[in-house]
Parts: structure tokens; C-alpha cells; sequence
């Protein structure tokens, strides 16, 4: 049944970081080659550490073809503790979740990554006793609840020698410098200060140590309800306006703190809307988006899509994927986001007034909004270190929870909910939509995704900085020399290697341009409305009086409400604002260093092919997909360079140094879609068919049973 | 008629002449009424707004007309329902309102529908009056002889035949065909009467190396009965030899099952197994045109004039067009990789094999082939499995007859270059053509300023005098030639390109499909190309100045002052993110 080369016991050795320690082990464990629905595959070690669960198969010991694209921490058979989503064994050909304690040894085990990988390992080959360690080693560590400290974040941090200190030019938002640089470069000085309320951790331990409240807020209003109903300043907008977030009151109060609370919030309020500050208009986020449940049943079932586990399984859900992609939601719960954005910018924008977004603890769907409306209209966002600092200041500093919401300590599922993947993927959104307009790359997003789960950087391991920094010191002062240095995420080379890190860059980003703007503005693409073939943009003919009453008539009918069906998108009021401001934007050509929204209709909505669809044999083009063009201009951009190198010495006269420029991609024609994932060893030639397809189309029977032309054809043959 | 001949403006084909013009109001779906002024020539129907900044055009060719209607009677009530409505071949419809009084619309719909159907009152299309000159002869492009020597035929296996020089034997095929060297022209006949409208298999294709084919054909007349014709069997024979493999001949029989058994009522059918003991007989599912031509207007009506908003994803699958689009690119890439594979020749075919047959071949023959996958190529393939063996483009599309319920219409050719789209979005790299390449085809499928699409079978062609009496598309095609280029095309010899006919990479077009809604960004030029282009363009740039340096240098003439641009400058000019 199985067919396979030759066990060879050869001992090969785990690579193991600084500070981690190997768990257990097992041998002759078979790893399936997730390909053909064969039995393929090869044997090899299974093992736990406190880091990582890992293959260790003798071709790993190779470095021929060595991978492009590499991951320096995590190797292509390695799975983080915290990138487990589900493990499941299969007993006689049934599958069933493993969690906790184990009374039965299953004969195989199916790892689900939260990375939409997964592992079929084989343990019908391995001692009994390495299956027991094994499978409950693996399900303890990686499925049951755990302490703060015991995340591999603590032990690499006090074992790595010498952390580098990786900030580069993100912005970390955690002193008070950083803050008035970031008001001082939205002009949002006039009207917010930066305060020191909050050293201590006085106020509250979910806001920073530093933040911004309109000037009027005094230090006393910041410290009556812990930090609770206070505008916080998240940005500023060219014309003035700001945009805000505040967190309400707890819900349940009596009648007296909550009439308290009222009178609070309405000062609040009447002082905001004095000059210097303009309108305030305050959007409830809790109530105008999905909820944090929405959000974590949507993407629970839409991951689920991409989870295959064979080719059968693939082309199964193949027949009726758009209607499973919809009953997902997913996609609408982007749209959705999107749309708000939308609409938030355009208070800030046209209307001129401030924004409060207002939720319960302003760290979760606040975060998602704010970061969204700053990428549509704060071109410097759209930069790589900009976007770094968005997120720090946002969602780092700003408090929300990635503990929590990624689960990483398995404290309480209620908790979990993919809220800074929402953000990703709605980003995707406008990278795709607007290739020029951003600095990074689609696979910037997607490492970026997966780095959530790499316990090696704090960034996404606490749920505030309160935490962080009570974490940093505290006990560890007894037993280390020093307070942790932890690593940042923002330091891509702890990950990767420098033409890996190439791939990060988008080489299509149309950086601002200097200073002559004029001579820009006429070289520039003139959008044009097509409605026709060729058309042929004309000025106005002379006016005539012609028609007049009745055209007037006639458009007073149509906007009126009589809308038929010949007015797209005839509901509400406050839609049609939201409809119209996007088409006057619409109507203009694109400034890519301006304001920038995404285009929402059903069709411009897509999914993520790259992070969801990489490890898919199925879905791979060889040699096809957007890397194909992507490579092309790498590779021209490489000759370009060598070019000028070539010229500087013509210029210079210099005897020819050996300065190359990174070679980026070679043979680049033949690069999988897939790429820089999942690098094929499928090198078949054979085209992927599906093994089922749809047939039946009942609703038309009487179609189908036609035959193209009725023609008799019986008399022929005489 | 005063504004007509001082408008200058007004975009005229030599030929094209001026028929009438009137004061309307378009019913522009999108951005509500527009008044404007409509002129109707012999080719086209153009609009301009008056009063409206930007202004508004309209060009549209009378012959993607599919139907005209009046709206509303002179009584009715309401300023917009009296006028015409203009439902189009090409997704989208033309709604005009016009003034209730006198007569107005009377004229006007009487010259519309007379000059959009020209067919229906003995009118020429406007293909026999357009005067246009190009610099290139699209009817030079496909020479049937120089293709089939161009797969290296005939040899010593097969043979070209003139049999049906006059369309004798069949009226929709070719004169000339390509048939197994060792059967006679006698055998042909013979095969003939077993064949569905005498269209024997004939060979398409030829794998350059293994020798195995891709032939076409009609159903076999099998009917109730289960006839047999021992000439057709053992014609079968020798072409499943012809490859000198000993394996079984494949047939793929492009419809579903039920569909081949039930057509045994009609007098057609299958190759049973008993018939043919050395073929093997698979269905590919594909439905029929009537099929298709309702998936189409489910699509239509999830696009024009809105797009879906709430459901966007199911009602797409309802529509089925995507899951059709999924069927045939499977049947296509099955014929390819049983060729290429080399395990065997193939035959194709549906009931006539003027339709899923010529969709089939020509898609596997795309994915076997890269000379089909440049700008000539395509053209060729095009001229070759389409045009010449008679799909028919007249009764499909209904060039210029106003009988639009015809049940003879159906989008295959659409859905077929839908296809290709498919394929190029792939595969960005493998095709010398870009997406304007593929939208200008679909254009003059219906514009009628072409001879290409006209007519049902290359037997009526000649006797229209096509070839003499109209312009080919590739004339315009090939006198520009660049703006039909994609930049990224990167020639491969023999790569055969399997597109992944999965749901998770079909996509809709929406560049074709919802192209007339504004609200749809389409961003021309494409960024990324626009990026390549500009790339080129500094190379280039570059390369020329490096000689020109590198002469100076040579010549150790010191240049001090001499160039303008210094290297860093220049430099800043291309962003270095390495």
C-alpha cells in the first residue's frame, strides 16, 4: 500500500534556537506528500520542543535547493506552538479532534496550522511508546491553556544573545517624542495635546503611557472614569479634522453613576464642539459593524474552505465554491469594513467634522476602522514604515488584545477572534486594487500574518503595554541580569535574508514624487468614462434651448423618488452621500499619494488567493499567476540597475568594481503562482482535473434535454 | 438635419454615410438623463450631450444591435416613457427618450431598424460598403496550405485532399482537408453519409512529435436503431494506426451523456463499443447552445445596468456561466494531455461539431501550440477551427437579421474567447495578445464593418465574395499591431499550458462584462504594464547612452561638460529597494 525508500536510521539533529529546549520525539514517523491523494511521502522524526513542533526527515539534511524565499525561524516542516489550529487523529479511517487527554493512540494525526498548512503524519510505523510521548506532548503544548510566562517568547528572550535592536524607522508610539512627532506631522497640534496622565499606569492599564486628547480634556476628566469617555486622538486629517476613538461605560450601573456618566460625556462633548474643535460626529461601532462573534464564526467557517486535506476534497467544493465562499461571510464582513471606512472618510474629508469612533474597550473594530481610514487617506501609511508605525500606534501601543484575540495561551475561546486579520485582508484589498499606491508587497502581508504566531517577537504576544512592561521586568529581574529585551517584528532580517526580504518590496510602488509637480500632473494618465468604443472626449456644443422643461422635468422625476430601475443604487439618504462621494472620487483619475478608496461592488471583493490557496498543489499554476509579471519587472529592474552601475563607472572611468546587484529571481519564467510558497516538488507536467463536476441543472431541463438544432437527421441516411 | 454637416466632430469610416439625425434624451442608467443629439449613419448610431460637462458619447455599431422597441404609446403619461429601447448584443441596452409629438419616432425607428437589419430588407452589410484602407491584408493571414505545412503535413501518414474543392462533399467544410494518407477519396464519401451533415473527421492538429492528432467531426448517424457503417469503422481504424501506436483511438463526445443517446431519436447518436471495439468513447458534458444562451442573459441581468449587490457571489453561480466556462476548459485540457501525453490520436466531436467541437480543438490546440498563442497565430486559429469548418457565426450572432428570438443564437464564440481570457490571466506571460486584443474580436463579431464573421460556412463566403468585397479584422489588427501586444509575453517553444479549470481561479470578466458601468474601475492602461513599459523605455535609454559613453571614452576625449543628465540623477529615477 505504501510504497517508500528505504528507512535510514541517520541521525539528524533538530535545529534548535536559543532557549529551546527539546520536549520529546518520536521515530519512523511517515510525513505524507500532500499532493496526489497517493500514499507518497517519507520517513522521518517527529519532534516537540517549547518552541515548535518539527519534521526532521533525512533530505532536510540537504541544502541543494535551497528555497528562495526562506524563513530563517520556521522552516517549511516546522509549526509554531501558536500556529496549531486544530489537530485531529484518525482511528479505522475516522477522524476525531484531539484536545486534552488522550485514552486512545491514533494511528495518524492531521495538523491543522493556523497558516492554512497541513500535516498528515503516519504513526503506524513508530514505537508505541514514542506515539503515546508524542501525540499528548503535542496536544498539551499546543492545545491547552498555559501561562503567560511560559510562552517561548520569555525563554528566547533571556537565551538569545545580544537582541538587535530592529525599530529601523517605525515608529514605536511608546514615548511621549514619538506622539508629538506624529502631531506635528498631521498639523494636529493645534487642537491635541500629548499627555503624561497615564505614567504609572494611573489611569488605565489598557491605554499607553502616552496618548492624545483634544487640548480642552483636562488631566482631571482623563482620571474621573479611568480613562473612559475621553476622546483619543488617532489622527488628523489635512483640513483639521480628526479623527477620534473613546471607549464607553460599563453597562451595568446603577441609575446614579450612569447619570453621572451621561452628564459626563455631554461636557465632554459641549467642550469638543467649541471652537477650535468643529462638528463632532460620533459613529457607534458596535452597532453599525459585525461583531467580534461575527467576526470569529465568519473566518472559523472560511478558513475551513482552504483546510483540504486531498485532491477529492478540493475539486468537491470546487462545484459549488462561490455560494460557499458567500455562506462564509467573510467577505461581506470585509465589505462591510470597507464600507465604513468609506464612509468615515468622508466626514473627515467633504464634510470636515471630527469622527468619534466610539466601542466598548476602542481596541478591536476601533482599530480596524482607524488603521483603514488612515491607509485611504495618509499616503505616508501606504509606505512600509509608516504602515509599521500605523500598527504600532493603533493596535500595539493602542492596546488591542492580540493575546486574547489570537488565543495564544488557550485561556478562553471566547476571546479569540481575528480581528488584525480583518485588517490584513481588507488591506489586501486595496493593495490589489491599487498595485502602485503601496510600498509592500502582498507577501509583505502575508508573513506578516503569519509572524502573529511566531512567539520569538512581542509584538503580537501581549494585550497591552501595560502588560508588556509589568512582564519585562518583574520577577525576571531575580534570576536575569537585565529587564527582557524583546525583538520587534518590524526587524524582517531576524526572519529573513536580504533578497528574501526583496520579495517585501513591491517594485511597482510609484514613490512620490519630488518637488515638480507641474511637469507630473501633464504626463499623467487621463482616466476616461468609457462608454462607447473609441471615444471621443469633446467639448460642450453650444448650448440650445431645446427640451429644457421636460429634461427638467424628467431629472427632477428621476432623482425624486420615482428611482427605477435605472439608477444604481437607489435606497436611503445617507447612502446616497456615502454613493456620491465615491463617484466624484471615482470620476477623477487616481492620485496614488492621495486619497485612495476601494472599490466595493461584489466583483472587486477578493479573496486572498496567495495566503489562503499557497499550500494547494491543485491551485498552483506553474509558470502562471501575478508572479509571472512581478518577475519580469524584477528582472528588469536588476538590468536597469546593472545599467546604471555600468554608467557610474563609464562616468567615473573606474576600473570595473565588482558591485552586482542582488540577483533577485532567476529563471523567473518558470516560477510557480504559488511562489514564494509551497515551492513545488510537484514538477509533473500533468494539467489538474477535476474529479467531479456539476451536472445537473434542473431549474432548465427542457434546455438541456434540446438538442442545438432541431433538425431531423434520420432521413439522411437513405 | 442642419447640424450634421458642420459637425465635424463626428467620428465617419470612408464608406460610412449619414442617414439622420435627432434631439433625445438618453436614459443613461447610470447617471440619470442626458439630452443630447443622436446621428445615425449606415455603421453607427452616435450620440453626443449637449449642455454636459464632460460630455457624454455614445458610439455604438448599428450592427450590435439585437432588438429595438417602442416604449410607451403617444398617451402615455410621464416624460420618460415614450422613446425606443435598444437592447444590444453586447451587454448593455440604450434607452432614448424622445418628444411626444408629430411623428418623431416614427422615422427614427423605421431607419434603425432598417439599417441594424439590414438582412431583413435586403440590405448589404456595411462591411460591402466600407472603404477603409489598412496597411496590412488580414486576408493574407490564413493560408490553409501554409498551415498544415506548418505542422509538417502532409507526410507520409497524411494527406491533403481536394475532394471538397467545390463543396461537394461537404457545403460547411473547407476545400481543403487534411485525412489519413491510406484512405481513398472514395472512402471519404463512403464516411460521408455515416456523418451527421456529411462532416467527416478530418485532422485539426498534429503533435510534432509522437505523431498523435486531434480530429473533428459530426455525431455518427447511429439513430434508434444502432446502425453501423463498416466504411466509418474502419476509417476510425486507420486514423487510431496513423500515429503508429498500437493503443485505442479516443473519442470525446462534447455533450453529456443523456444528451448523445437521446439525439439516437433524431438519427444521430455515438460510436458504441461493440462498433468500434478499438475506441474509447468519453463524455465531456458540455450543454448546448440553448444552454448557454440563458446563462448568458442570467448574466446580463446580474450586470446591466446594476451590479448585484447583496448576493453577488451566488447569484454569479447562478447564472452558471462560470461553471460552463469550468466544463469546457476540463474537456479542452483532457484533449491536450491525452495527445501530448502521446498515448493516443483523439477525436472530437458534439451532434454537428460546428460549435463545443470547434471549442474544444481550438482550445487544446491553444494549450498544445504556442505558435497559436501569438497575435498571428490566434488569427489563425481562429480563421481555421471557426471560420473555415463552418461554426455559424451568421445564425449565432444574427449579423444584421432582426429576428432576435431566433433559437439559433447562442454566445459560443464568446464564451469561448471567455475561455482564452482565462487562460491569459493565468498565464500573464504566455500570450503575445493583450485583453484589447481579445475585447476588439468580440467587438466587430457584431459590428458588421468586417467580412471576417460573416456568413455560416467559407461555401457561402465565396459566393458572397467576402474576400473581394470587404476588409478582413486582422487588416486592423495587424496595421497596429501594438496596441494589441501584451509587453510581458515571453515566446516559449513547446510548452504545453494546462490552465487550472477550478472555480477558485475562474474569474468574471469584468472588463467585458461590466465595462459599460463607470463605477467599475478599469485602470487603462493596467498599472503594472504602464510600470514594465516605463522600465523598458530607461533601459533602453540607458543602453543607448552607455554606447555613447562608452564611444567617447574610447576615444579618451575627456567629457567635462559635455552630457547634461549625470548618473544620479538619473538614478533617481528608478527606486533601488535592494
Amino acid at each position: 500500500e505504501i510504497h517508500i525508500k528505504e528507512p535510514i536510521e541517520k541521525e539528524v539533529n533538530p535545529h534548535l534556537l536559543p532557549g529551546e529546549l527539546l520536549l520529546c520525539e518520536a521515530n519512523m514517523v511517515y510525513k505524507y506528500i500532500q499532493e496526489d491523494g497517493s500514499n507518497r511521502g517519507t520517513y522521518g522524526k517527529l519532534i516537540c520542543t517549547n518552541f515548535k513542533i518539527s519534521f526532521l526527515d533525512e533530505d532536510s539534511a540537504s541544502d541543494d535547493n535551497e528555497p528562495q524565499f526562506k524563513n530563517k525561524i520556521i522552516g517549511e516542516n516546522d509549526i509554531t506552538l501558536q500556529c496549531v489550529d486544530q489537530i485531529y487523529g484518525v482511528y479505522d479511517e475516522k477522524k476525531k479532534l484531539l484536545t486534552g487527554q488522550l485514552r486512545k493512540y491514533p494511528e495518524k494525526l492531521i495538523i491543522y496550522c493556523k497558516d492554512l498548512r497541513v500535516f498528515h503524519f503516519c504513526l503506524r510505523y513508530t514505537k508505541e511508546e514514542e506515539v503515546k510521548r508524542i501525540v499528548s506532548g503535542i496536544v498539551h503544548h499546543s492545545q491547552t491553556p498555559k501561562l503567560l510566562k511560559r510562552l517561548f517568547l520569555f525563554s528566547y528572550a533571556s537565551a538569545a544573545p545580544n537582541n538587535t535592536d530592529g525599530r529601523n524607522q517605525t515608529v514605536m508610539f511608546d514615548t511621549l517624542e514619538d506622539w508629538r512627532d506624529e502631531l506635528e506631522r498631521t498639523k494636529g497640534n493645534v487642537k491635541y495635546k500629548v499627555v503624561v496622565t497615564n505614567e504609572g499606569y494611573r489611569v488605565s492599564e489598557k491605554l499607553p503611557l502616552y496618548f492624545v486628547v483634544p487640548l480642552c480634556v483636562s488631566e482631571e476628566n482623563i482620571l474621573k472614569f479611568q480613562g473612559r469617555g475621553i476622546p483619543i486622538w488617532c489622527w488628523s486629517c489635512h483640513n483639521g479634522a480628526a479623527l477620534l476613538k473613546m471607549s464607553t461605560f460599563p453597562k451595568e450601573q446603577d441609575d446614579n453613576t450612569s447619570q453621572m456618566q451621561k452628564a459626563f460625556l455631554d461636557g465632554i462633548f459641549r467642550t469638543i464642539s467649541n471652537p477650535p474643535y468643529e462638528l463632532l460626529k460620533r459613529e457607534d461601532l458596535s452597532s453599525s459593524l459585525p461583531s467580534l462573534q461575527d467576526i470569529q464564526t465568519a473566518y472559523t467557517r472560511f478558513k475551513q474552505l482552504f483546510l483540504i486535506d486531498n485532491s477529492t476534497d478540493f475539486w468537491a467544493t470546487d462545484v459549488k465554491w462561490f455560494s460557499l465562499l458567500e455562506s462564509t461571510n467573510w467577505l461581506e464582513i470585509i465589505r462591510r469594513f470597507l464600507k465604513k471606512a468609506i464612509e468615515v472618510a468622508e466626514c473627515l474629508e467633504r464634510q470636515h467634522s471630527n469622527v468619534l469612533l466610539i466601542e466598548e474597550s476602542a481596541t478591536d473594530l476601533c482599530c480596524v476602522i482607524s488603521s483603514l481610514v488612515q491607509l485611504m487617506m495618509d499616503s505616508y501609511s501606504r509606505t512600509k514604515s509608516g504602515f509599521q508605525s500605523l500598527i504600532q500606534k493603533e493596535w500595539v501601543t493602542g492596546g488591542h488584545s492580540f493575546l486574547d484575540r489570537c488565543n495564544h495561551l488557550h485561556k478562553n475561546d471566547k476571546e479569540e477572534a481575528p480581528v488584525f486579520l480583518l485588517l490584513l485582508n481588507c488591506v489586501w484589498q486595496l493593495v490589489q486594487q491599487y498595485p502602485p499606491a503601496f510600498e509592500f508587497t502582498e507577501t509583505y502581508l502575508t508573513v506578516l500574518s503569519d509572524s502573529l504566531y511566531v512567539p520569538i517577537f512581542s509584538t503580537f504576544f501581549f494585550n497591552s503595554q501595560h502588560q508588556k512592561d509589568t512582564n519585562m521586568t518583574g520577577e525576571s529581574l531575580k534570576t536575569q541580569s537585565g529587564p527582557f529585551r524583546f525583538l520587534t517584528v518590524w526587524d524582517w532580517s531576524v526572519q529573513f535574508e536580504p533578497k528574501a526580504q526583496a520579495l517585501l518590496s513591491n517594485p511597482l510602488y510609484a514613490e512620490k514624487p519630488k518637488p515638480d509637480k507641474s511637469q507630473r500632473k501633464t504626463t499623467r494618465f487621463k482616466h476616461q468614462r468609457q462608454l462607447s468604443l473609441p471615444l471621443t472626449q469633446t467639448k460642450s456644443s453650444p448650448k440650445r434651448g431645446f427640451f429644457r422643461e421636460e429634461t427638467d422635468h424628467l431629472i427632477k422625476n428621476i432623482l425624486g423618488k420615482r428611482i427605477g430601475k435605472f439608477i444604481i443604487n437607489s435606497s436611503d439618504e445617507p447612502h446616497n452621500s456615502f454613493r456620491e462621494f465615491y463617484d466624484s472620487w471615482h470620476s477623477k483619475p487616481v492620485d496614488y499619494h492621495g486619497l485612495l478608496l476601494p472599490s466595493i461592488d461584489g466583483p472587486e471583493i477578493k479573496v486572498w488567493a496567495q495566503r489562503y490557496l499557497r499550500w494547494i498543489p491543485e491551485a498552483q499554476l506553474p509558470g502562471g499567476g501575478t508572479i509571472a509579471t512581478a518577475a519580469k519587472i524584477l528582472d528588469l529592474m536588476e538590468e536597469v540597475q546593472s545599467l546604471q552601475v555600468k554608467m557610474d563607472e563609464e562616468h567615473s572611468q573606474a576600473v570595473s568594481r565588482d558591485v552586482q546587484a542582488v540577483p533577485m529571481l532567476r529563471n523567473s519564467a518558470r516560477l510557480s503562482s504559488l511562489f514564494p510558497f509551497a515551492l513545488l516538488q510537484r514538477q509533473s507536467v500533468k494539467p489538474a482535473l477535476p474529479t467531479s463536476t456539476w451536472k445537473d441543472l434542473e431549474d432548465e431541463d427542457d434546455l438541456v434535454k434540446r438538442d442545438d438544432e432541431f433538425v431531423d437527421l434520420s432521413g439522411d441516411i437513405s | 438635419g442642419t447640424n450634421w454637416e458642420q459637425n465635424e466632430e463626428i467620428p465617419r469610416l470612408p464608406g460610412e454615410t449619414r442617414v439622420t439625425d435627432k434631439d433625445v434624451i438618453y436614459m443613461c442608467p447610470f447617471n440619470g438623463p442626458v439630452k443630447g443629439r443622436v446621428y445615425i449613419t449606415n455603421y453607427r448610431l452616435y450620440l453626443r450631450s449637449v449642455e454636459t460637462d464632460p460630455v457624454v458619447v455614445l458610439n455604438v455599431p448599428l450592427g450590435v444591435i439585437s432588438r429595438i422597441e417602442k416604449m410607451g404609446g403617444a398617451s402615455s403619461r410621464g416624460e420618460n416613457s415614450y422613446g425606443l429601447d435598444i437592447t444590444c448584443k453586447d451587454m448593455r441596452n440604450l434607452r432614448f427618450a424622445l418628444k411626444q409629438e408629430g411623428h418623431s419616432r416614427r422615422d427614427i425607428f423605421e431607419v434603425l431598424t432598417k439599417h441594424a437589419f439590414p438582412q431583413s430588407h435586403n440590405l448589404p452589410f456595411f462591411a460591402f460598403a466600407n472603404e477603409e484602407k489598412f496597411s496590412e491584408n488580414g486576408w493574407m493571414v490564413y493560408n490553409p496550405m501554409c498551415e498544415y505545412r506548418r505542422q509538417g503535413l502532409p507526410n507520409e501518414r497524411w494527406r491533403v485532399t481536394f475532394i471538397n474543392e467545390h463543396y461537394g462533399l461537404c457545403d460547411t467544410y473547407p476545400s481543403l482537408l487534411v485525412v489519413p494518407y491510406n484512405a481513398t477519396d472514395d472512402d471519404l464519401k463512403k464516411v460521408a453519409a455515416f456523418r451527421s451533415r456529411n462532416r467527416i473527421p478530418v485532422l485539426s492538429w498534429i503533435h510534432p512529435e509522437n505523431q498523435a492528432v486531434i480530429m473533428r467531426c459530426s455525431q455518427p448517424l447511429v439513430g434508434m436503431s444502432g446502425k453501423r457503417n463498416k466504411d466509418d469503422e474502419r476509417y476510425l481504424d486507420i486514423i487510431r494506426e496513423a500515429n503508429g501506436q498500437i493503443s485505442k483511438l479516443t473519442i470525446y463526445d462534447a455533450r453529456p451523456n443523456v444528451n448523445a443517446v437521446a439525439n439516437k431519436a433524431t438519427g444521430g447518436g455515438y460510436e458504441s463499443e461493440d462498433a468500434y471495439p478499438n475506441a474509447e468513447l468519453f463524455f465531456l458534458d458540455i450543454h448546448n447552445i440553448h444552454v448557454m444562451r440563458e446563462s448568458l442573459k442570467k448574466l446580463k441581468d446580474i450586470v446591466y445596468p446594476n451590479v448585484e449587490e447583496s448576493h453577488w457571489l451566488s447569484s454569479l453561480e447562478s447564472t452558471h456561466w462560470l461553471e460552463h466556462i469550468k466544463l469546457v476548459l476540463t474537456g479542452a485540457i483532457q484533449v491536450a494531455d491525452k495527445v501530448s501525453s502521446g498515448r493516443s490520436s483523439v477525436l472530437v466531436h458534439c451532434s454537428d461539431g460546428w460549435d463545443r467541437t470547434a471549442q474544444l480543438t481550438s482550445l487544446a490546440m491553444l494549450m498544445l501550440d504556442s505558435y497559436y498563442r501569438t497575435i498571428e497565430g490566434f488569427e489563425v486559429l481562429v480563421q481555421k477551427e471557426w471560420i473555415s469548418f463552418g461554426h455559424k457565426f451568421a445564425s449565432r450572432i444574427g449579423h444584421g437579421d432582426k429576428n432576435h428570438a431566433d433559437a439559433d443564437r447562442s454566445p459560443i464564440f464568446l464564451q469561448y474567447i471567455d475561455c482564452v481570457w482565462q487562460m491569459s490571466k493565468q498565464f500573464p506571460t504566455a500570450f503575445e495578445f493583450n485583453e484589447q486584443f481579445l475585447i476588439t474580436i468580440l467587438d466587430h463579431l457584431y459590428s458588421c464593418r468586417f467580412g471576417t464573421f460573416l456568413y455560416n460556412s467559407e461555401f457561402v463566403r465565396e459566393k458572397e465574395k467576402v474576400t473581394e468585397k470587404t476588409l478582413s479584422l486582422w487588416s486592423l489588427i495587424n496595421s497596429e499591431k501594438s496596441k494589441f501586444t501584451n509587453p510581458f509575453y515571453t515566446k516559449e517553444l513547446n510548452r504545453a499550458l494546462y490552465p487550472v479549470a477550478s472555480m477558485r481561479h475562474l474569474e468574471l470578466w469584468v472588463n467585458y462584462y461590466i465595462r459599460w458601468n463607470p463605477r467599475i474601475r478599469q485602470q487603462q492602461p493596467n498599472p503594472v504594464e504602464q510600470r514594465y513599459m516605463e522600465l523598458l523605455a530607461l533601459r533602453d535609454d540607458y543602453m543607448r547612452r552607455l554606447e555613447e559613453l562608452q564611444i567617447t571614452n574610447n576615444s579618451k576625449i575627456p567629457n567635462s561638460s559635455a552630457s547634461s543628465a549625470s548618473p544620479s540623477q538619473m538614478m533617481s529615477h528608478v527606486q533601488t529597494h535592494f
